[in-house]
């Protein structure tokens, strides 16, 4: 197929759509507006419902109900829409239910702004919601990926029966980009678990998150945690960028990733040999990649590079565990770093090197 | 490229068309002629990548910038500008109207109707044909149609800016060409601009490049 020009948000509606989801339930909030106006044009066209709720909360339950009955199905918010969604994705994980989430990040907290930003990440990967609870983050840096990711997304939503989230943030969302959708085969699969009406009197199937019996909660945890095993280990994804030799590696994910490949090439201009390890999903995080590169000699200090106060970092120095020093830098609130403040950080770093 | 003749310039278009891109450029070209130039950004749709972020740049060109009462805030209200009524009060500007995008942008349009009515004016359509939604001919004339009966002004020129931005060729500007002239003719109106890129214009065959409309790119993301 032809490339097409999107926005990031039109993108990532038109790939669900592509991947065969034909529910969608949400509530406007800027800056995600055009995957839910997108999908209100088109789901219809395809045989699909679209269901503006009367808050992020419930629209957060039809997902629950429609994943429940087997039904592929995908809601998106930014931000506080999303804190509002969490009560929801904790009882979807606990009920072992496929679904996307989309999290077009703006900045907070509270209502905070609507410029891009990258501060829900604990909240993405460290639960948001309560429980013990995991799900897989992905965090595409340019609108192909979106298409992409969103796609592989549902597969593994249903794979695991647990949510996947889209972690973007708003300067992805509105940016613009070619794009092309190439053909996939779309294999829904069977799901015989899903409660689609008990019509020649088979067994009674269940969507539940309750276990009252403490025994019963304790098993039914330990098993959901064997299904974070296996996606720690099929389902982790890192880019790594210009590591080899790379005196300094910055850590980015989505928009800052972006910009850290233009300080690399600024970087390397002035003779300064800088690499990139990517996260392309933040949960499973890619521990070992950044372990591998913190053992290198020629690496002599990590630059975790976010559009938030300081949260992945955390992340970093665990992976690096203290082999070599980790820097931060961070704008906030909605501003993007620049290229040229990102490399002036980075020859403060060599100075003390 | 020439400026049109017209005082009101108005652009009008699909969502996501490059109306801002071509505005901001249109103005340019204006003030660059001499021409007391004034672009209003009356777009309520889009919450970033929009004129009033390139203030500075316009006024450095001398071009004055009406913007929506909070654009650039950050504050998510689509409240327009008093000032706006000004641009038909001295008529010795030339004025362009940077539409949202959609039937649901040009709905701003609609209050200035009995003003427009009165003014020398054109309502430019800008036409991309690699955007979602508006690949063929038919669903670009739905779309007119629902600007023009939101706006209640009649599209008097369209413009082929067909483009996937950085990739672009000639042959996507000449696959929506195909189309534009299609619609064109269908409802006759004529084809003011072909735009895009100066490198890939250069190579519009020789019957087309009066109507090149070469573009500086203003709307990047911030790591460019």
């Amino acid at each position: 197929m032809a490339k097409v020009l999107m926005k990031g948000n039109e993108a990532i509606a038109e790939a669900a759509i592509q991947a065969g989801c034909r529910y969608f339930f949400g509530y406007p909030i800027t800056p995600q507006n055009e995957i839910p106006a997108y999908m209100a044009k088109m789901l219809p066209k395809v045989g699909g419902c679209f269901i503006q709720a009367e808050s992020e909360i419930s629209a957060i339950n039809m997902v629950y109900g429609a994943a429940g009955a087997g039904a592929r199905v995908m809601t998106s918010s930014s931000s506080p829409g999303i804190s509002l969604k969490q009560e929801g994705i904790s009882y979807i994980v606990g009920a072992e239910l496929p679904c996307l989430i989309v999290n077009i990040v703006r900045g907070g907290p509270g209502l905070g702004g609507i410029q891009p930003a990258q501060s829900d990440y604990f909240q993405a990967v460290k639960g948001g919601g309560h429980g013990d609870y995991h799900m897989v983050v992905l965090a595409p840096a340019s609108i192909q990926e979106m298409v992409d990711l969103v796609m592989d997304g549902f597969d593994i939503a249903d794979r695991y029966r647990n949510p996947v989230m889209v972690l973007g943030d708003g300067m992805l969302g509105q940016m613009m980009e070619p794009v092309e959708f190439k053909e996939r085969d779309i294999v829904l699969p069977e799901k015989p678990w899903a409660t689609t009406g008990n019509k020649d009197g088979e067994p009674r199937r269940i969507i539940n998150s309750l276990f009252i019996d403490a025994q019963a909660l304790e098993d039914h945890v330990h098993k959901l945690y064997r299904k974070y095993d296996e996606m720690k280990k099929n389902e982790t994804r890192v880019e790594c960028y210009n590591c080899e030799n790379a005196e300094i590696i910055i850590v980015a994910y989505g928009t800052t990733a972006r910009i850290a490949k233009n300080v690399i090439q600024m970087a390397a201009k002035e003779g300064i040999n800088l690499g990139l390890i990517r996260p392309i999903t933040l949960w499973p995080f890619p521990d070992d990649t950044i372990d591998r590169w913190a053992e290198a000699d020629h690496t002599k200090a990590f630059l975790t590079l976010e559009m938030s106060m300081g949260q992945m970092v955390e992340d970093v120095r665990l992976s690096v565990n203290g082999k070599k020093p980790v820097y931060f830098y961070g704008r906030t609130g909605g501003m993007v770093p620049t290229p040229r403040a990102v490399l002036e950080e980075i020859k403060k770093i060599r100075e003390v090197m | 490229m020439n400026v049109g003749s017209e005082r009101i310039a108005i652009f009008t278009g699909h969502f996501g068309s490059g109306k801002t891109e071509l505005a901001i450029n249109y103005s340019m070209a204006a003030a660059a002629s001499g021409e007391k130039t004034v672009i209003v950004d009356l777009d309520i749709v889009n919450p970033f990548f929009r004129t009033t972020e390139k203030r500075e740049v316009l006024e450095e060109q001398g071009i004055k910038v009406i913007s929506p009462n909070f654009a650039g805030t950050g504050l998510d209200i689509p409240s327009l500008s008093a000032q706006i009524y000004s641009v038909f009060q001295t008529r010795d500007h030339k004025v362009i109207f940077d539409v949202g995008g959609d039937d649901i942008g040009a709905t701003a349009l609609g209050a200035f109707y009995p003003y427009f009515r009165k003014e020398y004016y054109r309502v430019y359509y800008v036409i991309n044909v690699r955007r979602p939604l508006s690949s063929n001919e038919q669903d670009i004339i739905d779309m007119m149609e629902s600007i023009e009966a939101n706006s209640r002004l009649g599209v008097t020129h369209l413009i082929n800016n067909s483009n996937i931005s950085y990739e672009t060729t000639i042959s996507d500007i000449l696959d929506g060409q195909a189309i534009v002239e299609k619609i064109s003719k269908k409802i006759d109106k004529p084809i003011a601009y072909i735009s895009g890129m100066p490198e890939v214009l250069k190579s519009l065959p020789v019957d087309l490049r009066t109507k090149a409309f070469p573009l500086n790119i203003f709307m990047r993301p911030p790591w460019e």
